[in-house]
């Protein structure tokens, strides 16, 4: 149990920083085209754990990061981590229950709604790229979804006592 | 889900509901938005934010460049001495060439002068190095490591060792992101230099391939044609060498021709691009400003 919010809070800005590392770090390009988006995975995963610290306002900054970091539109991401957020926390206490590979096709669906969502800002503001790589991230985020938990949940048991 | 602590705050004093934050929220999006993109009023807090990331793509820089470090001080001798000898004969033929430089520079701005063209001639350059993180998959952009502080300015021209990279799209303080020139939202102003025939170059998104989709059926333009910067638009000078012709298709159905071009600069190798400021322009006052993005 978390009741130690400033704790939690560590811990939550620790791993938007390392997943914030991942995003950018440089990697060949055909594995490149898997990367799966990081800091969205790890937004969902802490809105499921601890919604009382990570917030919308937590998954707005970090979508805000991600517009500065990539240079789109300011905001654009922004709004597609606060609506992935939005929709984690209204079926957070379904999803917590969930078996895993359950949680692992809401949490496909909602980085597909992601994905389609920065594409069509994308088209308004500019130009889209419109090809079939887009949506892979949202797959292979999908297919890391339950290593991300497992892994989370064992550092989280062990830094909460 | 290990940590199963539902939301356990007492129900007055809770707040505003989830639906009401995520609409307040949403709505400073998307105002946000329409400010950067319609007037980009948002420059300078850009500027600023930017600047505060920075200390994470340090982070994640220099890793590689230790590695870089430690693989050059155990180079081997005979690895130097063969890059030294190939370095010297490079430098003799540079210096042969730089000779004529010099009076050629001059002649060429008198000649400017006479015709009081609008096409400036670059002045001043500094080295910028790339840093190694990527930015967004889909979209040809880097980081280099100078920034406001060292003047860069937003639309300034990159150049690489072969030929044109890109422009400064954002500027931060200690960094700037540059936009390639194969980003499928970058245009550059081209000139063939056989002929001189002018059209645009519009990026792709691959890193090999432009497209000049204004080159009508019978342009006169061929395999191999080397294409340079006309200087109209106003942020690349005029004269540099951008992409060689690879592909050219004639359907005489068709009023325009496919044509296609290999950027000059090695954009997925270099590590060390040029940022060069232009001499100021005389008379551009009454121009557009530059036309290298088109206007969604």
């Amino acid at each position: 149990m978390m009741h130690e919010s400033r704790g939690g809070f560590g811990r939550v800005l620790a791993t938007a920083v390392l997943a914030l590392i991942l995003t950018i770090v440089p990697v060949p390009t055909p594995i490149g085209w898997l990367r799966p988006d990081w800091l969205l995975l790890v937004v969902i995963y802490w809105s499921l754990a601890t919604p009382r610290i990570a917030g919308l306002l937590f998954a707005w900054l970090c979508g805000m990061v991600i517009d500065v970091v990539s240079g789109t539109v300011l905001g654009e991401h922004a709004l597609a981590f606060l609506l992935v957020g939005f929709l984690t926390h209204r079926l957070q206490l379904r999803m917590r229950i969930f078996p895993i590979w359950q949680q692992a096709f809401v949490v496909l669906l909602m980085l597909l709604i992601y994905q389609f969502l920065i594409f069509w800002i994308d088209g308004m503001t500019g130009q889209a790229v419109m090809i079939w790589r887009r949506w892979i991230p949202a797959i292979a985020g999908a297919a890391i979804w339950p290593l991300i938990t497992s892994v989370m949940d064992t550092l989280n048991r062990r830094f909460s006592r | 889900m290990a940590t199963l602590s539902s939301d356990s705050r007492p129900i007055i004093g809770r707040g505003p509901s989830l639906g009401a934050r995520f609409f307040f929220l949403a709505l400073i999006s998307v105002g946000i938005m329409v400010l950067d993109h319609r007037q980009g009023a948002l420059d300078s807090v850009r500027q600023w934010l930017l600047s505060s990331v920075y200390p994470v793509f340090r982070v994640v820089d220099v890793p590689f460049n230790a590695w870089d470090w430690v693989g050059s001080s155990f180079a081997d001798r005979s690895r130097l001495r063969e890059q030294s000898g190939k370095l010297a004969g490079e430098l003799r033929v540079a210096n042969l060439r730089l000779q004529r430089l010099e009076s050629l520079t001059q002649e060429n701005r008198q000649l400017r002068d006479l015709r009081s063209a609008s096409t400036g001639i670059a002045d001043r350059s500094l080295v910028a190095e790339i840093l190694r993180v990527d930015l967004d998959p889909f979209r040809h952009r880097v980081l280099i490591n100078k920034g406001a502080n060292a003047s860069v300015y937003k639309g300034q021209a990159v150049l690489a060792a072969d030929g044109v990279f890109g422009q400064v799209d954002r500027a931060g303080l200690g960094a700037a992101q540059v936009i390639l020139i194969t980003d499928s939202e970058h245009a550059t102003p081209v000139q063939v230099n056989r002929n001189g025939l002018r059209t645009i170059a519009v990026g792709t998104g691959e890193i090999a391939k432009l497209t000049l989709p204004f080159l009508t059926v019978d342009s006169d333009v061929k395999v191999g044609d080397l294409l340079i910067t006309s200087g109209l638009g106003g942020i690349f000078p005029a004269g540099y060498p951008v992409a060689e012709i690879t592909k050219v298709e004639r359907d005489a159905a068709e009023t325009f021709a496919i044509v296609e071009a290999k950027p000059l600069a090695k954009l997925d190798r270099d590590r060390e691009v040029l940022l060069i400021w232009s001499e100021p322009v005389p008379s551009l006052d009454s121009a557009p400003p530059a036309t290298t993005k088109p206007t969604p």
